[in-house]
Order: C-alpha cells, then structure tokens, then sequence
C-alpha cells in the first residue's frame, strides 16, 4: 500500500526538509518501519522505547486520531494520508 | 522553526533565559519552538530570576506586569501598547461558602479581563515573544474566548490577526471574535481538528511571519496563566490557598498555576506549605477526569459533547500533567453534568452576584460535587476560579433566566401579579 506521510517541522531534519514523504504498508505499524528504515532515526522521535506512540505525539490516518481507532494497527489504505503532528495547548 | 539557531541579541525575555523540555529536561535557545525534538515533549520557558521582593511587586501596576520580573517579557512591557490585564478581584464568597459549607472559599473573578476572559493574560505574554520574534500576524485556534483576546490585543498592539474556531460557537463569541477587525475563519469541525490545521499550516509557507499564541508561542503564552497563582496568593496576603479548583480544558492552566505556586514559594515570597490542587471537566468532554478516575497517567482523547465550549477540548495537551499535579498535591479532577452546571452558574449568580460563564458553572460545580462528596476538605481554606464572564454564553442559562410577570405598568397589575 503507498500511502503519504506529512512530516511535522521538527521532524524535517530527517526527512532533508521535505513536508511530505511517501510511505509503504498495510497498517500505521509498518508504515512507521517503513519510514524509519528510509530517514533512520525517525521512528525513535515518534514512538518510545516500548514501541508505543508518545503522549505528546498525535498520528491521523486520513481524518482519523488513531488513538480512537486501532492506534498503531490502524489500518492504512492505499493513498491515504498519515499525519503526524505534536500536541498544542489549548484556547 | 526547527532547531535552526535562533540566537538573536535583539531578543528581550527579561529573566528567561532558555526553552526547556517539560518530560526529557533537553534545553533549546528562546525561539518560537514549542516541541522538543527529542521526544515531542511540551517546551518550557526557564528562567534567571533576580532578585524579587512583595515591596517591589506592590509598588508595580495594577496588572499582570506587575509581575514582569518573573515572566518572559522585556522590563519596558508597561509602556508598550497592549490590554494590560489581570489584577482582577479575589472576591470573598461567604453566601457560596455557607451555602455549601465550607469555612473560608474565594472567587478569583476573571471574568474582569478586558475581553472578560482569563485569555487575556497568556495572550499579552504571546503578544511580546511575537513582538521579539518579527511576527506580523497573530493568530490562534480558539474556542471561542482566546480569539476574542487575540482580536482585542492585536488590534491594540497593531499587528494582523488571523484567527480560527469552531464554526457551531456561541454567538456572542464569534461576533468577539470578529469585531476586532481582524480575519476570523470558522472552520466546521472540532476545536480538536481546528487545532490540527493550525499545526498544520504552521510547517506551511502561507504561516510564514505568524505567531500562534497557542501552538508555535505556546511556552511563552502559558506562561500568562502563572499570574492568577501569583494574584491569588498577593491577594491573600502572601499566602498560598490550601485548596483550589481550577477548569481543565487542555490542562495549560492547571499546570502554571502550580508552576506560579512553586515559584513563589522558590523564590520565598510566600512560605512553603502543602496546597491541594483539583482540576474541574465537564461530563461531556472529561478525558482527563476519565483518567483520573481510571488511575492511568496517558489520557485517551474524547469526542466532546457539551455546553461548556471553552472547556471543549478532547485532546488536551497537558492531561498528563494534570494528572501528576492532582495526585502529588492530594487533590483530585472530578466532572459535573450540563445541568448542574447551569445550576452551579444560577448558584454563584445568586450568592455572589458573579455572572459566570459555562466554564465558571464547571469549577463551582465540580467545587460543590467535591464538597459532597468529602474530597474537599471543608474547614480548608479554598479558592474557585471564574475564567469567564456569563454574557458569553447566555444560551445555557437564557431559558430559565426570565422575566417572573410581563404586566402593565400600574400598580394595580404589579399588586395582582404579586399578590402572594
């Protein structure tokens, strides 16, 4: 599945500035492995060392907070947009 | 943004000195960053305070700037144009505090704000990193009472605005929003989602110059929240409240008044002593009391569904934090209904002649569930916050509040209609 990952600001250091990236897999699981093996490193800024997502990071699939649906086993169909963004305070 | 240097010697924070990680303790040079790149972690401003005493304090103004030795701001923020808030009234709530028998309870009224909210205050400390860091335009996602003190201080300041809110507002808060003068876009989803785009358009070139009080000048702009700690306890003569009861909507709030608490006892301008903080949700959008009660320390957002739209957030940013603060103080975050809280805005109205907004009928609600239910210890002395002023949302408490006759204008009428 090709799916498009947007990268937030201070993840772009990673990705060599690019705001969006193109990703491969069938859930946000192997979509973030995926991206780790081509911008090493990044996995580690988004997910902990228990391999979950960290508290102050929000992943959308498409329109979707994954954390109300399948978190990390959300599903990822094909040409969807992934979105990772950190959390803001409040207004 | 990024981690590009921002080193600038036209920079004036005052005693700032740093951004520091709130979870991994990483340091970055003051700049409109607001995630550590590190971990995503909140960013904090650290400081060098000098030397700060009550006198001087005293002697300042009556606003927030009296405190200016302990925010981020240049020493000459007085004379420069902006809404100059805070110093509202600590209002000694006797009727309330019998009513629902405690000994010693205090309003902290907002509601006196210039745009009548507490907003007011952590958008004047934005408004200067703004001012330091070039911005043209000021901006925000909002529900609802942040975009009006955006609007107001902008226009004062004579900066652009762009602001962004929920399209399904109360009214009185759209037309605050827009009657500034600046752009207001309504957006048709959640507070939530608005707050997504706005992350969103601050990696993108059509952002370029902005200052988003709350996402990219956020660690500057909560810190605006630590002046009602400091208020509070100079009002009270230099002493901190054993117990206090604080709305929760993304946590910023809570956290910075415990911050402001710590620091005056630091920098030993009050004495130290144990004081309970209580966070206050409403049903219908309470992640964070979810988890409290639940006992975890991550909060899994909500779907909100409430007429307390300023506390309308269901992903708040800085949960955890109220969870860590209510637990290590020996307090709590509990929720009340829409109806009690319409009940606990006619309360305060009635007892203390204080017109509450949604978000005050929340804190007073939840104040009188705690009572009840024996988490607020009565004989303690307690201060309850009103964020808000009840103009703003009419519509929770329009329908109940009504004339008792419509008559003509004679006595005769009056002495019918009132007869008994």
């Amino acid at each position: 599945m090709s799916v498009s990952v947007r990268i937030p600001t201070i993840l772009r250091t990673y990705t060599g500035g690019a705001a969006e990236v193109s990703g491969e897999g069938g859930t946000l699981r192997e979509v973030l492995q995926k991206l780790d093996a081509d911008y090493p490193g990044i996995g580690a800024r988004i997910l902990d060392e228990a391999g979950k997502i960290r508290r102050f990071v929000n992943v959308y699939v498409g329109e979707e907070d994954v954390r109300f649906v399948e978190g990390l086993d959300t599903a990822t169909p094909d040409g969807i947009q992934i979105s990772v963004i950190p959390a803001v305070a409040g207004g | 943004m990024a981690l590009a240097s921002t080193a600038d010697t036209t920079l004036d924070f005052g005693p700032a000195s740093a951004l520091s990680c709130r979870e991994c303790g990483t340091r970055y040079e003051l700049g409109p960053i607001f995630a550590c790149a590190e971990c995503f972690g909140p960013l904090e401003v650290a400081y060098d305070f000098g030397s700060v005493t009550r006198e001087e304090i005293a002697a300042g103004p009556a606003n927030i700037w009296r405190y200016r030795k302990l925010l981020p701001v240049p020493a000459n923020v007085e004379t420069r144009p902006n809404l100059q808030p805070g110093w509202t009234k600590l209002v000694k709530a006797d009727t309330l505090a019998g009513e629902l028998g405690l000994r010693s309870l205090y309003v902290k009224d907002d509601s006196g704000n210039p745009t009548h909210s507490f907003k007011d205050r952590v958008v004047a400390i934005a408004l200067e990193a703004a001012r330091n860091f070039g911005f043209h335009t000021l901006s925000c996602s909002s529900t609802g009472n942040l975009a009006g003190a955006v609007g107001a201080a902008a226009a004062r300041a004579g900066l652009d605005s762009c602001v962004f809110i929920p399209s399904d507002l109360e009214a009185a808060k759209i037309t605050m929003a827009s009657v500034y003068g600046g752009r207001l876009v309504a957006i048709d989803g959640t507070y939530d989602e608005v707050n997504r785009f706005c992350s969103e358009l601050i990696g993108d070139e059509l952002g370029e110059k902005w200052g988003f009080v709350n996402v990219n000048l956020r660690p500057y702009y909560a810190e605006g929240s630590k002046t009602l700690a400091y208020e509070i306890a100079e009002q009270l003569g230099w002493r901190i409240p054993d117990q206090i009861v604080v709305p929760v909507a993304s946590g910023s709030q809570l956290t910075k008044i415990d911050k402001g608490f710590r620091e005056l006892i630091r920098l030993g301008l009050v004495e130290d002593k144990p004081y309970r903080v209580f966070g206050a949700q409403a049903e219908g959008c309470s992640p964070v009391s979810g988890a409290y009660k639940a006992g975890h320390d991550v909060v899994q957002p909500v779907k909100p569904d409430t007429i307390a739209k300023s506390l309308a957030i269901g992903n708040p940013a800085d949960g955890p934090y109220v969870l860590d603060i209510a637990r290590r103080t020996g307090g709590a975050v509990e929720d009340v209904t829409d109806g009690q809280v319409v009940e606990a805005i006619r309360l305060l109205a009635r007892t203390e002649g204080i017109f509450a907004e949604t978000a005050g009928g929340v804190t007073v609600g939840v104040l009188r569930k705690l009572t009840e239910n024996g988490l607020l210890d009565p004989e303690a002395e307690t201060v309850v916050l009103n964020t808000g002023d009840g103009l703003k949302t009419l519509d929770a408490v329009a329908a109940e509040a009504r004339p008792a006759a419509v008559i003509r204008p004679s006595l005769a009428a009056f002495r019918t209609a009132f007869a008994n």
